[in-house]
């Protein structure tokens, strides 16, 4: 599968300098920029494939062409999984209940709610059990859910991601679930260790994408120190949680 | 001349959907006129006319808006005609979950706010069940599995309907709901409701304000169910 975004217009009617993008399975493909520039918008074009007929005007093709009308309106045909903003349920059920509907849509049993709230239960350590209600989950509860519901029940070969570094749960292990094997994956972010998880990213201004950097090789190095300060600091957050006294500096 | 009759619980977001749909049909060389038909208030129409179209507001007052909106449907249609419009979009005040004020010869769309939760579709009646287009909003509030749980629901309560996600802030699902719109029907000839209209003949109609069951006469529905008629 090939996605290609052809790129519109800014927030003042001008052509983005970006033309063309193309992604491939098993890529991650990261959205940057200052808030308002527009990194929700081209989420939003991506997930309901766009024809110019959206405000930024931009086109997204698969496979080099526009998906048949079908894909766009009916959700069982679209290939797409998308991740909002949102950090809470609103739906007043439990989450046993919610799950199994959610699989019914899908065209699943109801043997895979177990393996969502196991799934659930690796991102967050705040356990979600079947029989909590949905709008009592906390925020970082409501992510991690939302984040297994879409890697077990919604497993499409297109994942869009707005920002999962605030909402409380293990970011690297969420984007790495969701990831899967060769799906292609966008995901907006503000994180360094998210950004450099991804081997491109979009730099967005004005509501136009202005220029696009590959991962380089000495950010990969940065990452790998990334890595290493999260770690120690998950041990410092894990040691400070049990009442311990802080040790060994990095 | 086409009519839409946009139907949906106050505030679900029926102006917002609109505004962008009338924007996407003058887009289309087309021209759209609107009528809000509300009871008591409404600044739908200052709304509207920012879009330098045709606007109007019908108040029902003491009628039934619903029942306003239908016995009006003539007069509505001529003024959109002498104001040169090719399409009427009817914004109702969709206050009344029993009425259904969709003509047969008109896209019937029902707009839902998916926020109010997955049992809302089983709650709404006729408003869902008989309408063509069913417009689900602020999914940008809610996850993909809420959407798509409220999605199945919809389905379940109206099968045949067509389901557009939209959003009244962005506009998204506005050109699928204009091209739905420029491919309905012509109003033209004796249309037909889809569905009746409750019972209303009973003394409280008429204006009697004395509570106690002894009052009342007419056909009238007891909180058991039983219905019975009352009077000469
Ligand atoms: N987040 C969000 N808000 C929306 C959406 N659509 C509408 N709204 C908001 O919901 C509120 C009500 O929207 P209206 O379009 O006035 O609703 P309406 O159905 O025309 O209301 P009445 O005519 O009073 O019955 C407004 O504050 C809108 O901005 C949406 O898709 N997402
Ligand atoms: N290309 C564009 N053309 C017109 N308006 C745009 C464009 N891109 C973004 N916008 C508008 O700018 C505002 C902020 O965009 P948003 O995508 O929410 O930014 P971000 O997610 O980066 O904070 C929104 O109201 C959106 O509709
Ligand atoms: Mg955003
Ligand atoms: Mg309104
Ligand atoms: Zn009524």
């Amino acid at each position: 599968m090939l996605l290609t975004i052809l790129g519109g217009l800014d927030k003042d009617g001008r052509p983005e300098a970006v033309e063309r993008i193309n992604m491939v399975r098993g890529e991650i493909l990261g959205i940057v920029g200052p808030t308002g520039s527009g990194k929700s918008t081209l989420i939003d074009d991506l997930e309901q494939f766009a024809q110019g007929d959206t405000s930024s005007r931009r086109k997204i093709l698969i496979d080099g062409r526009p998906p048949e009308e079908a894909v766009r309106s009916d959700p069982r045909k679209k290939p797409v999984a998308q991740l909002s903003q949102n950090m809470h349920f609103l739906a007043d059920m439990t989450v046993e209940e919610f799950l199994e509907m959610h699989a019914k849509s899908r065209g699943k049993g109801p043997e895979i709610v177990d393996r969502v709230v196991e799934l659930a239960n690796t991102l967050t350590g705040e356990p979600v059990r079947r029989e909590h209600h949905l709008t009592m989950l906390s925020g970082g509860q409501s992510r991690a859910l939302m984040t297994a519901d879409i890697a077990a029940i919604s497993d499409s070969p297109i994942v869009l991601i707005d920002e999962i570094e605030n909402a409380g749960i293990k970011k690297q292990e969420a984007l790495n679930l969701l990831a899967g094997e060769g799906k292609i994956v966008v995901v907006v972010t503000h994180d360094p260790m998210l950004a450099l998880m991804t081997s491109r990213r979009i730099v967005m201004k004005n509501g136009g994408m202005v220029k696009v950097i590959n991962t380089s090789d000495g950010e990969k190095g940065v990452f790998s120190d990334l890595l290493r300060v999260d770690r120690w600091l998950s041990t410092l957050r894990e040691a400070i949680r049990q009442g311990e006294a802080v040790g060994a500096a990095l | 001349m086409r009519l839409a009759v946009v139907a949906g619980t106050p505030g679900s977001g029926k102006t917002s959907v609109l505004m962008h749909t009338a924007r996407a049909l003058q887009e289309a060389g087309l021209r759209p006129a609107v009528v809000k038909i509300d009871c008591l208030w409404t600044e739908d129409d200052q709304r509207f006319s920012r879009l330098d179209i045709p606007v109007r507001v019908g108040l029902s007052k003491d009628m039934c808006p619903d029942h306003f909106s239908i016995y009006n449907v003539d007069d509505m249609l001529d003024w959109a005609t002498a104001e040169g419009a090719d399409i009427l979009l009817n914004e109702t005040a969709g206050l009344c979950l029993r009425c259904a004020p969709y003509p047969d010869r008109a896209l019937a769309i029902c707009v839902i706010d998916v926020t109010t939760g997955p049992n809302t579709p089983l709650k709404v009646g006729p408003l869902l069940t008989t309408a063509d287009v069913v417009v689900m909003t602020k999914g940008d509030l809610v996850s993909q599995a809420e959407r798509e749980v409220f999605r199945e629901r919809v389905l379940e309560a109206n099968p045949r309907s067509r389901i557009i996600e939209a959003n009244g802030l962005s506009g998204k699902g506005a050109t699928e709901l204009a091209t739905m719109i420029r491919c309905g029907p012509e109003a033209e000839g004796e249309m037909l409701l889809r569905h009746n209209p409750p019972l209303s003949i009973c003394t409280l109609c008429t204006g009697e304000l004395r509570v106690a069951k002894a009052y009342h006469r007419g056909v009238l529905r007891h909180l058991d169910g039983f219905m019975e008629y009352q009077g000469e």
